[in-house]
């Protein structure tokens, strides 16, 4: 028999009489992750011409291939790109997804549908690995959205509606990070209030930003200061001004020098402290145990698998499956009966429809032949008329040779007009003769009968 | 550097798949902060380790688990006491928090008193598999769960020190039995117990010997070549695998010796100091499982071996049609396998589900 003992009690805590060398174990941790590599990936959702390139840009510090997108795509579509970023020994693997065409149609009910589709996509993908029989996951390079960066236009008012609407359906699947791009064309003061405003906007309407997290007491000051600077006001530019003796990234105007790396002018630096200094992590720790969890919940409820059965006992995915595939099975069958019916009752028909044309065919033939025989009984009536007419005819003949050789006989008044009438009697026969002449024997019987 | 790897293309027709760029970095950043991060993170979760100590009483496990972790793991088992032989083999874990400079570590040790005590020790093995499985079939249905948990409890064994008792021959038909089913389920680190009892040339003979049985029966033990990355590990772990199995000597009492206070056996003619690499190899030991190895026998047990069980669960059920999408599985198998299970080697290619094609319309 085998036994298996364990305490089920809470661990106690034991005090090590020396050095063991565990306190190793985050070093080891992090060797492997930078063996692994990194991986991140950053949504970008604005309207054309916004900055979202160049804001990535400026963020990195690397000049990504982009080119300016046209006004005039008629669907908003994503396109994303993967780069791979080395900082001394942290290798990144940066996938920057931007929405190209948003914003810009007539009708933009459309607008927001392909960006969650995308969403969806990756989750789908990543779920689809996960549940795989044989799956590889410790390699898989992870593309679900880590962050989306949700660009306001600088309008200083308030949040359009087309934000509003694609904020509110992407709170529950990504951490959304609201920044007011192109923040150089607004003032401080206008900042200020609109800032208010926005983020009163967001409230009210229920729309879930992500919030930089304060439950370590190491980062908890920072990220609180920072929660209550969102959206950050920012500004992105790759071109260098000289400022001083040093050559900052700035934009360049006639009024001034705006830097993007001056707290005081915009809020970039506070972007990348939080986005990649000091949040990366929790960023995508809460895509995949928040946002992908919830997805996959989703998910598999829809399929129709359950925890729990309707007594309360806990349900296996396998007898769920089970269940289903009985009832799946049924309706198969089910089907394939109604099926079965169908085609019998088909078949009946057309044999009907072919009897029915089988009596038609027959009745015609019988009417066509009695027709037939009609016809012929009418013909063989005449043919026989005919013959009676030629008999007669040939009766007629024989006589009047009869008649024609008495009258030839006996010397008459007629006789010129026998003459005449023997002539032509004469010449029939003559003609008849020519045709016996060649008939040597038939010559003495001619000679007498012409003598 | 794992090769540059194409995200798969998303079902959406409107994201076009990404190409990769290599870009060179100028300035400040910060994605090395991404380090600070995880460490924060990791500190603030804790850690958990699970191992397993197997071999015949009286080698010595329950004091090397104490010198290992330099606590009163387990009051050490000392014959005499008038504690019953087991009649049959248990399996005893205890679970203790131990912390070091703000590290707090989860350590679990399963102890297996009673193994290879038996006149008949046919299929000993058997409860010990089955305890591993246990943990694995309790891990994955915990995974499998439609509401998860945030982070799963990790019970699983994440390395098993199996005691060679120090004949200084070769391995026996039991050891040999033994590793050859464990290895293929669980990381086994071999080690000569009671190493004070050979010399060192007996030492080095037994332990090439070792070697030799373990090559000729194709065990692989840990750190395992086939899951050497790059040339880095390969340099690292093959001067490891030259050493195994370690002969080691545990010891928890303390004595004075040359006027420091070190751990060791004392006996009438000197002390053997456990942590003196002249004397026996406990530090090799330590610095593997603790110091330096730690995280990557976590990785390997959960990369490794439990993806190997998963996928035989899920095709242990032949009944069910198969498709990429579907997770299968069987009811639970019986807690105790049968010695004849065939699992895949780490390195087999396990083969695809057929697609049972019974549904065309």
């Amino acid at each position: 028999m085998v036994s298996c003992s364990s305490q089920k009690d809470s661990p106690r805590s034991l005090t090590m009489s020396g050095h063991v060398g565990f306190e190793s174990l985050p070093d080891q941790l992090v060797n492997r992750s930078i063996q692994q590599g990194f991986c991140f990936n950053i949504l970008c959702v604005g309207e054309t011409g916004i900055g979202k390139s160049t804001l990535i840009d400026t963020l990195f510090n690397t000049n990504f291939e982009g080119h300016e997108s046209s006004h005039f795509y008629p669907h908003v579509r994503l396109k994303a790109q993967t780069y791979e970023l080395q900082e001394s020994n942290v290798r990144l693997k940066l996938t920057i997804v931007n929405t190209v065409g948003f914003g810009d149609q007539i009708n933009k009910e459309e607008s927001y549908q392909p960006i969650v589709d995308y969403i969806d996509a990756q989750f789908e993908a990543y779920l689809q690995e996960e549940l795989k029989i044989k799956r590889s996951l410790f390699n898989y390079h992870d593309s679900r959205v880590h962050v989306c960066l949700y660009f306001i236009s600088p309008t200083g008012h308030s949040l359009k509606t087309l934000d509003l609407l694609t904020m509110k359906s992407l709170d529950s699947k990504v951490n959304i990070i609201p920044v007011i791009a192109k923040a150089d064309a607004i003032s401080k003061t206008e900042l200020q209030k609109f800032k208010i405003k926005l983020m009163s906007e967001l409230v009210s309407n229920g729309v879930q930003i992500y919030h930089f997290p304060t439950d370590d007491e190491t980062i908890a000051k920072i990220n609180a200061s920072m929660n209550g600077h969102l959206p950050f006001a920012v500004v992105g530019s790759m071109d260098e001004v000289k400022v001083g003796n040093k050559m900052v990234k700035a934009r360049q105007y006639p009024w001034g020098i705006v830097q993007v790396e001056n707290e005081n002018h915009c809020d970039f630096v506070k972007l990348r402290e939080m986005l990649i200094c000091t949040n990366m992590e929790d960023l995508r720790d809460q895509t995949h145990t928040r946002h992908y969890e919830l997805y996959r919940r989703h998910k598999l409820e829809e399929m129709g698998f359950m925890d729990v059965g309707p007594e309360n006992q806990p349900l296996s995915l396998q007898e769920t499956y089970e269940a289903k595939r009985h009832e799946f099975y049924g309706e198969r069958q089910r089907k394939e009966e109604e099926m079965k019916q169908l085609f019998v009752q088909r078949v009946k028909e057309k044999e009907a429809i072919l009897k029915e044309a089988e009596r038609e065919l027959q009745a015609k033939f019988e009417h066509l032949k009695r027709v037939h025989q009609e016809e012929k009984l009418r013909l063989e009536e005449k043919r026989r008329l005919l013959e009676e007419e030629i008999m007669a005819f040939s009766k007629k003949k024989a006589t009047s040779e009869i008649y024609q050789n008495q009258t030839f006989m006996t010397p008459g008044s007629n006789l010129r007009k026998d003459k005449d009438r023997k002539n032509e009697v004469c010449l029939d026969e003559a003609q008849l003769l020519k045709k016996h002449i060649s008939s040597p024997r038939l010559q003495s019987e001619v000679l007498s009968t012409d003598a | 550097m794992d090769p540059l790897r194409q995200s798969p293309s998303p079902s959406s027709s409107r994201a076009s798949s990404p190409r990769t760029f290599s870009c060179e970095r100028l300035g400040y950043v910060g994605i090395e902060a991404v380090l600070d991060q995880l460490k924060i993170k990791a500190m603030k979760m804790g850690f958990e380790f699970n191992i397993m100590v197997v071999g015949q009483s009286g080698l010595g496990k329950s004091t090397m688990v104490n010198t290992l972790f330099k606590s009163k793991i387990w009051k050490s088992t000392m014959p005499g006491l008038r504690v019953p032989m087991p009649q049959t083999l248990q399996l005893h874990s205890v679970t203790h928090v131990i912390e070091e400079n703000g590290v707090k570590l989860k350590l679990t040790v399963t102890d297996t008193p009673g193994f290879g005590d038996q006149i008949n020790n046919d299929k000993c093995w058997d409860p010990i598999l089955g305890y591993i499985n246990e943990q694995y079939e309790r891990y994955l249905q915990e995974e499998i769960l439609i509401t998860r948990q945030r982070h799963i409890p990790d019970t699983r064994v994440h390395c098993c020190v199996y005691f060679v008792p120090p004949t200084g021959h070769c391995l026996r038909p039991l050891d040999l039995e033994f590793l050859q089913r464990l290895c293929r389920a669980v990381n086994v680190v071999p080690v000569i117990a009671r190493a004070d009892s050979l010399t060192i040339e007996e030492r080095e003979a037994f332990r090439h010997r070792i070697q030799d049985d373990l090559k000729t029966h194709s065990i692989e033990v840990y750190p395992q070549k086939s899951f050497d990355e790059d040339i880095n590990d390969k340099i690292l772990n093959s001067k490891i695998r030259e050493r195994i199995p370690f002969a080691v000597v545990g010891a928890d009492r303390e004595h004075m010796v040359n006027g420091r206070c070190v751990l060791g056996r004392k006996t009438k003619w000197g002390i053997i100091e456990v942590e003196n690499m002249a004397h026996c190899e406990f530090p090799l030991l330590r610095d593997l499982l603790i110091r330096s190895h730690l995280q990557d026998l976590k990785d390997i047990t959960h990369n490794v071996h439990y993806e190997n069980y998963r996928i035989i669960r899920l095709k242990e059920s032949h009944a069910l049609p198969r498709g990429p999408g579907w997770v299968n599985l069987a009811p639970t198998p019986s807690p105790t396998p049968t010695g004849t299970r065939a699992s895949p080697g780490p390195g087999k290619v396990c083969r695809w589900a057929e697609d049972d094609s019974d549904e065309d319309f």
